[in-house]
């Protein structure tokens, strides 16, 4: 404890260069992170201004003339997944969530299902894609078709939608239940009448982001077998122009959900893999096509968001 | 007014919502279920250790070799590179925003940072590809191959810096802030406040989000498909072809491989590595988490 005075030396100045050295070095590194996003857009949508024309929204791919090629198949073949994959994904994970906010008891059963849903988040997405490959295309034989690419992106999303629709649940306040309760309400009436929409901004904001998560996913369409030349859009070998009754539509539809497809991202790796320019510049177009959708879906997730704060504040 | 027929309702309601919550353990029944019994179908033919620690991988060309090594080497090597770029950024950049950064660089820096997780990875691929590798890799040294584990790793690390930034900056705002002004009073420079003081009190934040980070880093399928190359490879010179444990099973998938054929059961004992390597390293990183919660409470 005899610590001589003398051997003590602040050094404040040296001390605080170095602090300003090292706060300068962080901004660098935070601001070099932004730096390279702004070159991964501009490159691309630079190297694909060229290919990028009606005609590119409007053909079909074609292999053997590239500057011919388009991408409406898969465009058409991502709206149908992606449509198919909300219908079956979002009823089920805001489902979880509400029995897991809502009325599960706090028992070993509900604690094994949170921690399950934890760490179906962390699960590579080729996995799911494996999944996908040995249930539905193989097992149930439901073939490479838009129903078993939408089922796997659906199982895929579900646990990142469970828990946005549970955060969006536990913010809304106890007191909204209580009062319901204390008006006679039944658990579900409570739910349906007072808590869902007090909770339904911050659902949709989880949702079109986990939406606009599975549209850019790859790996798992390619593990089913998606990777094909597809020049029709699902329905596309319906005979009929347009359905004109009502069986007439469930016969497209069917069609549809059973046909061969392609997506926008297969299509991208598709025309990357190749080895010739021409094709990366038209998987270049593909990624600033693709870019330009979900800038929009998240966009919209964020004015969601910020609709909400203004209202609650 | 049909106390019976609401009950009931009520009931059904009930099940069906908790039938909802039941999809996701199916889920995780289901990864499993079909995982194990390829693999032990797998392993009927191939032996464990052979797989385990055979050193060359070729199960599609005779004379056939089924040692998983050079594919776990490959996706090490590449996780390893992606964390090497993604740490010191990310915990760069974390320290900043909640340390230094005013609020309004705060609130454009997050969602920003936010949008490079949400950029899809055949996108980072594509940009390794056409970007990383001829434009900034090949000048640097040019031996670098056309195509490489470092150019993947450099994007999955770029893609895995908002995985690392935004938990770390949780961990270090949830650092109270009676420790900070204990520290400035005894006449701390803010480097100093920062790195002695904020960092040791959030380091099991720090090091759950480096965890999760490499889980996505070993997960990650698209950007070493097309970056990375596809020859499985026992190496640690960044600048070669290697191949990923993830890639291996993209290009099995691409080919016509009959279900029941050994080429076709390699993928769902390489896809069942793959999912153990990356569930231990989840479980771990929620344990360390669950830790540092319990600090200051």
């Amino acid at each position: 404890m005899s610590a001589a005075p003398s051997m003590f030396r602040p050094r404040l100045g040296r001390r605080r260069t170095i602090g300003r050295v090292f706060a300068a070095l962080c901004l660098l590194l935070t601001v070099a992170a932004m730096f390279i996003l702004a070159a991964l857009i501009v490159t691309v949508f630079r190297a694909g201004l060229p290919s990028l024309s009606r005609k590119f929204l409007a053909n079909m791919p074609s292999v053997l003339t590239p500057e011919e090629a388009g991408m409406n198949s898969a465009i058409w073949g991502t709206l149908w997944l992606i449509g198919c994959t909300a219908l079956f994904s979002v009823p089920v994970g805001v489902g979880a969530a509400v029995y897991l906010e809502e009325y599960a008891p706090n028992n070993r059963i509900t604690r094994f299902i949170k921690l399950n849903i934890a760490n179906l988040a962390g699960v590579p997405s080729i996995v799911y894609g494996i999944l996908g490959l040995a249930v539905f295309v193989r097992w149930l034989r439901l073939d490479r078709s838009v129903i078993s690419g939408a089922l796997t992106l659906s199982l895929l999303i579900v646990p990142v939608i469970i828990i946005a629709a549970r955060e969006a649940l536990a913010a809304v306040p106890g007191s909204i239940r209580q009062a319901a309760y204390a008006l006679g309400a039944t658990r579900w009436q409570t739910v349906r009448h007072h808590v869902l929409p007090a909770a339904l901004p911050g659902m949709m904001t989880g949702v079109i982001l986990a939406l606009s998560r599975s549209i850019g996913e790859t790996a798992p369409l390619i593990m089913i077998g998606a990777l094909t030349y597809v020049a029709f859009t699902p329905g596309g070998s319906f005979t009929e122009d347009y359905p004109q009754t009502l069986g007439g539509a469930y016969e497209w539809f069917s069609t549809a959900l059973t046909d061969q497809f392609t997506a926008m991202p297969i299509q991208i790796y598709d025309w990357a893999s190749r080895p010739q320019p021409e094709f990366h510049q038209l998987a270049a177009a593909g990624i600033a096509v693709l870019l330009c959708v979900l800038i929009i879906m998240n966009a919209t997730a964020v004015a969601v968001r910020a609709f909400r704060q203004r209202k609650s504040s | 007014m049909g106390g019976l027929l609401r009950k009931t309702k009520e009931a059904a309601i009930h099940f069906g919502l908790f039938a909802c919550a039941l999809v996701s353990v199916l889920t995780t029944a289901g990864i499993i279920w079909v995982l194990a019994s390829e693999s032990i179908a797998f392993f009927q033919e191939v032996s464990l250790v052979d797989f385990l620690f055979g050193t060359r991988w070729a199960p599609l060309l005779a004379p056939r070799s089924f040692g998983v090594l050079p594919l776990i080497g490959g996706t090490c090597l590449v996780a390893v590179g992606a964390l090497l770029v993604a740490v010191p950024i990310g915990l760069a950049t974390a320290i900043f925003l909640s340390e230094y950064a005013p609020p309004w660089f705060r609130q454009v820096a997050k969602p920003v940072l936010e949008v490079l997780a949400g950029v899809p990875t055949i996108v980072y691929g594509f940009f390794a590809l056409m970007f990383i590798t001829p434009r900034v890799l090949q000048p640097l040294l040019p031996q670098t191959e056309v195509f490489n584990a470092a150019s993947a790793a450099i994007v999955i690390g770029i893609m895995i810096v908002p995985t690392i930034s935004s938990l770390c900056d949780d961990a270090f705002r949830a650092v109270p802030r009676a420790l900070r002004e204990g520290a400035y009073a005894l006449s701390a420079t803010k480097l100093e406040v920062s790195t002695r003081v904020v960092l040791p009190a959030a380091l099991s934040g720090v090091v759950a989000s480096a965890l999760l980070a490499l889980a996505r880093a070993i997960g990650e399928t698209m950007a070493v498909t097309l970056a990375a190359g596809m020859t499985p490879k026992l190496t640690i010179n960044p600048l070669q072809s290697i191949q990923t444990m993830t890639a291996y099973i993209v290009q099995v998938s691409l080919g016509d491989t009959p279900a029941g054929s050994i080429e076709y059961q390699t993928i769902f004992a390489v896809g069942m590595t793959l999912f153990l390597i990356t569930l231990a390293i989840n479980l771990i990183a929620q344990r360390v988490l669950r830790r540092f919660r319990e600090a200051y409470e």
